[in-house]
Parts: structure tokens; C-alpha cells; sequence
């Protein structure tokens, strides 16, 4: 896989990780994710914007409460429990890059991308509905698919998994 | 105005404000009067995603229209032309759409919440519920995810079998569309026609897969059983019989003025608002942007076969049901030359750690029986990781963002759905239009809500 930004051009061959505008990349899978902090977001996405990645494909966040294995993440960047992931596309160089942001616990708080791809108003409001990470500069930060007097974000890890107690014949208990 | 009109003005649009809220539970999910929206709000519901100077901003949200000249009403979510639970606020300045706002929601079931207490053998029985117009892609997706993280490589029969069964599941799509479209528009019997050639399609499908829909036949490793005997015949039978019904579409509906009128101009969007928007698909590709995964970023085999990526030029509701057209006959066309180079051999890929064993080996051998237990109990262990891989759907881009923790179970998994993304391009497509076209603009977008809810 080829890397159309000129700034690989300046990777100091001695120092090793590979930097997209500063920020550290990781290959893996032949997929190419960058880590970049939240005050440097926005500014990396726009310019890679003016690079040619002109459309936000996605934009969504993880929680690593309670992942057990080791996250692959370069030296200097600290994990941190939520994590935002932007996925942007190169039509023209037919490549893709995955932007991976820490966002921690206490202070869930990250820039919106809407006025640089108006794409992601869906897909952060989802976020913030699902995760409760704000995005700051979003114009209707509101939840989008659950309900509004909803308490809780859904998709965290410590939030549980809805279940129905279901009383089969014969059985001792519902599980 | 003066300053004591304007706050005077305030109290009673909070007032309202607070008084909608109390009507309903959606509360701040609502559309609200221009006022209480504020700025920003506003320009996006009028569908402005382009950036303006601020002096055309300035004057796009003053415009128009004392309070009281426009109104705002709620169409669905039970609405028939809706195609399922989509609800949709409007501003209507007598016939004119303003301003729009889709309200989503209705149908979320927290399918990536569940996606993550199932094995990965479990997962596209769980995916393949969400598109559930084309169901073959969210497995296809899921699985290419998931073997990308275990590296396997699947053996050729099986990439092409899941190919021949994409397309075929992206010919009855498109035909459901062709049927439900024809129905918002008038063309009433258009759905029965419609609906015939897509049942013939999903016949295959069942033939194949045991099921019409939400079939778990695309699974991680291959697919769940080879194509049945006779499989050519029925394959040639729909390629034969299709083509005579979509001339007849034709007559019925290309070339007829009355269609026409109702959907030439309307529902407008250029390139670069699509590609601000993260419009794929179908909706794309009618700005004449020749953008298909198939053909750009090639998967499966699809380097391999012969197809044109089909184009509109005017960006309206028209091109976008002659793209869909369109791509019957040339999915069709892929079918062909499937059945003429279908490769032999394993229809899955011969792991025994991620491929149940045979039957019959099971009353054989030990360790197929251990393998058999392991792989449908605990499941298989998938290494740690994350990935995102993206297929073409019949609505454009479907993605899916993996992340492995290394144990059986997808520590998350996320669906980028087409749908939900191309949900936001109705506010730009509506406004200006009349009401009467907004239930055209709506079929063109073809969303399919258990994939933009989840």
C-alpha cells in the first residue's frame, strides 16, 4: 500500500514509527489507523481533507472498560477508556485511513468534525447517544436513536445488556 | 423590531418550545420554529451542507417569511410511503418544503450491543437482521471482518459462490426498490410486478439457503453449504426471464411522460454535497461521480468479472431509479459469468478451528466431535485486533469496524450502514420542493430503517 501524503516523505528513517502529520501510525491487517490527539483532530482531519480525503465515512468510538489484551498503541500515546474512530477515504488515491482518538473517562469531551465533513452530524450524534462523548461545535448535539428521556448510554460497557426474564415450563428459574 | 419585541418574541417561542416538549417524549429531537432552532440548526435542515459567505448565510436564515406564514408538520412514522418507521418534521410554506428534519429511532434494537455477547459463528445470524432488504451483504461484511482478523483465506469456490449470491441478492434489492418506488409514485400495479420478479429471485435464494431472507449463509470461513444441484438451470432460468420484465418496466415506466414529470429535476444534489454529506451508493452515483467499491476497491473477485459502474448525470430522483435499473441488468450480467467460471472445491475453508467438521465425521472421530462442541459452545478464539472493511451494498457503502480482544466473542462490533448515512441528504433534497415530491425524494434514498437504526 502506497502513502499519498507527502508528509511520509519526511519519516526520519532512524527514529522508526511512521508519522502522518506528526501523528504516530500503525499498520495492521494491511489497514493503516493513526493516533492523533483530540486538540490535533480536527486539524489533522482538514488536512487531510485538502489532501484528498475528502469524505468521512464513518465516525465511531469503543469502550476498552474491560478489554483484557494488551492494545497495540504506539509509545507515546496513553490509553485512555473511550476511544473515537474516524474513517476517511482518498478517492482519488483509492486509500483509506483510520483515525483513532483517546478520549478519557472523566472528561469525554472531543471536537466535532461537522463543520469539516457535515456527513458526521448522524454519526456523532450516534456517538454521543451511545458512548456520551460530546463533540463540541456540534449543532444539534441531541440523542438520535434512543429515546430522549433515555438514561445511560447504551453501548458502554458497564451499562448492561437488556434482557427479558423468560419463564420456561418445567424449568427452576428464569436465567 | 425593536429589543422589546425580540425578547417579548423569545418568551413565547420558549413557550412553545416548552409546550411541545411536554406534548411529546422525543423533546429536543423535534424540529423547532427558526427562532428557537437558532442558526446553525436551521441552515441544516434547509439542507445547506456546502459553506456559505456569511453574508448568504445571513441572509438564508433571515429570509423568508414572518412566524406564523409557515408550518410545521410531522409525516410518520406511520406513513406508508416511509418504508417502515422513518418520521419526518417539515416546514411547509403553503406546498414548499423549507426545511426538513428526519427523526430516526423507532426500530433500534441495539443490534451492536448484541453483536457483542455473540460468537463470531453467532454474529451473522444477529447482522444479517439489520439490512434486512439485503441481508447477504451485512453477512458478507461481518465475515470478511472477522477472517481479516484471523488471516484465513478463503477458498475460491467460496468467494465466488458469495459473490454470485450478493449479486443476486442485490438484483432482488433493487427490485423490491423498483416495486416500492413505482407504489409511493402511483404506479400502483408497478408493485405487484415488482414484487413477482423479486419473489423469483428470493425462490433461488431459499433454494440455496433454506431461507427468503436473514438467511446466515455467508458465515466466517466460507459459506454454510454448497450450491445445490441444478443450481445452473435456476440461475440461467431468472437470467433469461428477468430481462423481458425490466423491458417491460421500461414501457411501463422509463419512457412514460407521466413518470418522468413526477421525477426528472426533483430531489437534486450535486457531487461534492453528496461527498460532503458521506452519500454513497446509488445517491452518488447519480451526481455522475463513478464511485462503486466493486469496481474502485475491489473485493471478492470482483477484478475479475466484466460490469460498467452505472452513472447518472443530473443528480435527481430519475437518475437514481435508472442507476438501479440499470445495475439489475448488469448484476445479471456478473450471474453469467459467474456460471460460466464457477471454480471447484471447498466451499469453506478447511480449518477445523474455525470450520465445524462434517457431519458425518462426527460419528467417527473424536476429535470432529471436540471440534464440533468447541466451535458451536464456546466458539473460536479470534486474535486481537481491529479492523474495518467495507462492501459495496445495493445502497452504497456498508462497512464494518471489528475490534477483538482475543476471545470468542467481538469485543465491538459496528455497522456502518448506508442507509443511516444517506438519511442526512434528505434535508438537501427536500428543500424547495413540494410536499407532493418529498414522498418521490424519500423512495430515491431507498432507506431501509433496520439498517439505520440497528
Amino acid at each position: 500500500m502506497t502513502d499519498p501524503s507527502p508528509s511520509s516523505a519526511a519519516v526520519d528513517p532512524e527514529s522508526g514509527p511512521e508519522l502522518l502529520h506528526g501523528a504516530p501510525v500503525v499498520r495492521a491487517q494491511g489497514q493503516r489507523s493513526v493516533h492523533v490527539g483530540r486538540e490535533e483532530l480536527a486539524a489533522l482531519v482538514g488536512a487531510l481533507r485538502d489532501e484528498g480525503y475528502a469524505m468521512c465515512i464513518d465516525v465511531t468510538a469503543v469502550d476498552y472498560l474491560t478489554h483484557d489484551g494488551a492494545r497495540a498503541l504506539p509509545g507515546d500515546v496513553s490509553p485512555e477508556r473511550f476511544e473515537l474512530v474516524v474513517n476517511l477515504i482518498s478517492h482519488a488515491a483509492r486509500d483509506r485511513v483510520r483515525l483513532r482518538v483517546q478520549v478519557p473517562e472523566d472528561d469525554p469531551v472531543v471536537p466535532s468534525l461537522f463543520e469539516i465533513h457535515p456527513g458526521t452530524e448522524a454519526m456523532e450524534r450516534e456517538v454521543f447517544d451511545m458512548f456520551g462523548i460530546r463533540f463540541v461545535g456540534h449543532p444539534d448535539l441531541s440523542r438520535i436513536l434512543m429515546p430522549e428521556d433515555w438514561e445511560g448510554h447504551p453501548l458502554r460497557k458497564d451499562f448492561a445488556v437488556g434482557r427479558i426474564p423468560v419463564q420456561f415450563k418445567g424449568a427452576p428459574a428464569a436465567r | 423590531m425593536t429589543a422589546t419585541d425580540a425578547t417579548s418574541d423569545e418568551a413565547l417561542h420558549a413557550e412553545m418550545h416548552d409546550e411541545l416538549v411536554e406534548r411529546t417524549s422525543e423533546g429536543t429531537q423535534e424540529m423547532f420554529s427558526r427562532e428557537v432552532a437558532g442558526g446553525v440548526n436551521v441552515l441544516r435542515e434547509t439542507g445547506s451542507v456546502l459553506r456559505l459567505s456569511e453574508a448568504d448565510a445571513a441572509d438564508l436564515s433571515s429570509d423568508r417569511t414572518a412566524e406564523g406564514d409557515t408550518t410545521i408538520i410531522n409525516m410518520g412514522p406511520q406513513h406508508p410511503s416511509t418504508h417502515g418507521v422513518l418520521r419526518l418534521m417539515l416546514e411547509l410554506d403553503g406546498e414548499q418544503v423549507l426545511r426538513t428534519k428526519p427523526i430516526i429511532g423507532y426500530l433500534h434494537t441495539g443490534m451492536e450491543k448484541t453483536g457483542e455477547v455473540l460468537t463470531y459463528l453467532q454474529g451473522p445470524t444477529n447482522v444479517t437482521r439489520m439490512d434486512y432488504a439485503s441481508p447477504l451483504f451485512n453477512e458478507l461484511v461481518f465475515s470478511l471482518a472477522t477472517e481479516a482478523l484471523l488471516g484465513v483465506e478463503v477458498p475460491e469456490r467460496a468467494t465466488w459462490i458469495r459473490m454470485l449470491m450478493c449479486e443476486m441478492n442485490r438484483i432482488s434489492s433493487h427490485l423490491l426498490f423498483m416495486a416500492t418506488n413505482g407504489m409511493d409514485l402511483g404506479a400502483v400495479s408497478m408493485m405487484l410486478y415488482g414484487w413477482r420478479e423479486r419473489e423469483e429471485t428470493l425462490r433461488f435464494l431459499e433454494k440455496v439457503t433454506g431461507l427468503r431472507m436473514n438467511h446466515n449463509y455467508i458465515r466466517p470461513g466460507g459459506v454454510a453449504a454448497d450450491l445445490p444441484d441444478g443450481w445452473r438451470d435456476d440461475v440461467l432460468r431468472l437470467c433469461e426471464t428477468i430481462p423481458p420484465r425490466l423491458a417491460e418496466y421500461d414501457v411501463l415506466m422509463t419512457g412514460q411522460p407521466i413518470w418522468r414529470e413526477r421525477l426528472q429535476g426533483v430531489g437534486l444534489i450535486t457531487t461534492e454535497e453528496a461527498l460532503a454529506l458521506g452519500a454513497t451508493g446509488p445517491i452518488l452515483r447519480s451526481t455522475g461521480y463513478a464511485w462503486d467499491l466493486r469496481r474502485t476497491m475491489p473485493y471478492l473477485a470482483y477484478d475479475e468479472v466484466d460490469f460498467e459502474v452505472v452513472v447518472g448525470s443530473y443528480g435527481d430522483c430519475f437518475d437514481r431509479y435508472a442507476i438501479r435499473l440499470h445495475e439489475i441488468r448488469e448484476s445479471l450480467g456478473i450471474v453469467g459469468q459467474i456460471v460460466d467460471r464457477m471454480p471447484s472445491g471447498d466451499y469453506r475453508v478447511q480449518d477445523k478451528k474455525v470450520t465445524p467438521p462434517p457431519r458425518a465425521r462426527i460419528n467417527e472421530s473424536m476429535e470432529a466431535l471436540i471440534h464440533h462442541f468447541k466451535i458451536f459452545t464456546e466458539g473460536f478464539k479470534v486474535p486481537e485486533g481491529e479492523v474495518y472493511v467495507a462492501v459495496e451494498s445495493p445502497r452504497g457503502e456498508l462497512g464494518c469496524y471489528i475490534v477483538s480482544d482475543g476471545s470468542p466473542k467481538p469485543y465491538r462490533m459496528h455497522i456502518r450502514g448506508p442507509s443511516f448515512v444517506n438519511l442526512q441528504t434528505l434535508p438537501h433534497m427536500m428543500a424547495g420542493g413540494l410536499i407532493a415530491d418529498a414522498v418521490a425524494v424519500i423512495s430515491s434514498v431507498d432507506p431501509i430503517m433496520g439498517e439505520v437504526d440497528r
